[in-house]
């Protein structure tokens, strides 16, 4: 279980963090933009809304959660992305991988399981899909009542 | 154009006939070894054995898959595909990085321990199914019969296991193979180059070999190949 900090500033859609490959960091890396491997790291890195590349000479012993996970280089950890994990033909990837999709080139040495998970289709209306009865929900102190709930105990006087 | 026509245009280099060539450093010396092949020729081939094995698991999802040639993206779309869980590795790579090329090389209980850890380290009846295509012809005895040993422990009961074997007991390389599954009936198979044996293996070798399984059962093929399903 994780929580994101509550210092961890906006994201900057211009531009894309970059671990040197001189860099070595242990701990937990959070980051609200792309994120760039080519050092080493040890701990955690979780990116939700974003990518994290593993470049050909990143060295990440680390669990790695991202929006999407594109590896050329050496990850010994769990990678789990809600959209793609894509592994490369030098890659070299120890770990179990979750993800909804999934590439691997010839090549790539992988070791673990592989669970595919689709995410769950979004509704495209809230309020279209469960009519509530408009009594029923009258003594909800909910901030916003249905037109229906509102019309039933606030008919317009004086017209 | 004809299979033998495919493989002679790969082989044939120049003036030289098709013979042994050094493989690059990483074979040890004295070893006589084809180098692999670089063109990728992925031969469609209907595989009796795949069928049998995915009619025994038909029906069925949510099973612990495990793909012992290394992943592939075919492989992992197929098997995911139809709702299963999939664990990976790369048996042929592991041996080479813990034994060696040659399979004489595998006799040390410490080596063969640490390649068990490596490829194996799982609970006990752990997977439903397990696809070893022909990483078994390429061990020798002692690598071998700790492998099958470990395999009977991380099976579950009635799990199913698919194996090829050579027919071909009279030489002491044999080509090596990734297997791509097309459908649950076809393969497409690429040679990988000539491996040396580990062992020769006849039907009867076979069950003895899986003795502590329940059933083996035995598909001959055109190709030289024997394909195996054995059931814990």
């Amino acid at each position: 279980m994780s929580s994101i900090p509550h210092r961890v500033p906006e994201a900057d859609a211009r531009h894309t963090a970059t671990i040197g490959k001189a860099v070595k960091i242990v701990g937990q890396i959070y980051t609200k933009e792309d994120l760039n491997v080519d050092g080493d790291i040890e701990g955690t890195i979780e990116s939700a809304e974003s990518k994290v590349t593993i470049g050909a000479t990143g060295r990440v012993q680390a669990s790695v959660k991202a929006r999407e996970v594109v590896i050329f280089g050496q990850v010994q950890g769990n990678v789990e992305a809600t959209d793609k994990v894509d592994i490369r033909r030098e890659a070299k990837l120890v770990g179990d991988i979750t993800t909804a999709r999934i590439s691997i080139e010839d090549g790539a040495l992988f070791k673990g399981s592989i669970d595919i998970r689709k995410p769950e289709p979004k509704t495209t209306s809230a309020a279209a899909s469960t009519p509530t009865p408009a009594i029923s929900t009258s003594t909800s102190s909910s901030s916003a009542p249905t037109p229906a709930a509102a019309t039933a105990t606030a008919t317009p006087a004086g017209r | 154009m004809p299979l033998q026509e495919k493989f002679r245009s790969i082989f044939n280099r120049g003036n030289e006939s098709p013979a042994p060539s050094r493989a690059q450093s990483s074979a040890p010396p004295g070893l006589p070894f084809l180098k692999a092949a670089r063109k990728e020729v992925n031969l469609p081939r209907p595989s009796r054995g795949l069928e049998q094995f995915f009619f025994n698991i038909q029906g069925q999802v949510g099973l612990s898959i495990l793909d012992l040639a290394g992943a592939s993206q075919q492989n992992i779309d197929f098997l995911t595909s139809l709702g299963h869980k999939l664990y990976s590795a790369n048996v042929i790579h592991s041996m080479e990085e813990c034994f060696g090329l040659d399979p004489s090389g595998q006799t040390n209980p410490g080596r063969i321990e640490y390649f068990l850890r490596s490829n194996f380290d799982y609970p006990a009846s752990t997977f439903d199914a397990v696809l070893m295509w022909d990483s078994m012809q390429f061990m020798g005895p002692a690598l071998l019969n700790a492998t099958v040993d470990k395999l009977a422990e991380i099976m579950r009961m009635k799990a199913y296991l698919l194996a090829f074997f050579t027919v071909n007991d009279k030489v002491q390389e044999v080509p090596s193979y990734s297997f791509r599954i097309q459908d649950n009936k076809t393969l497409l198979v690429t040679e990988r180059g000539m491996r040396p044996t580990g062992h020769v293996f006849n039907n009867r070798s076979l069950e003895k070999l899986f003795g502590k399984f329940e059933n083996v059962k035995f598909f001959l093929t055109k190709d030289n190949l024997r394909e195996v399903i054995v059931r814990r």
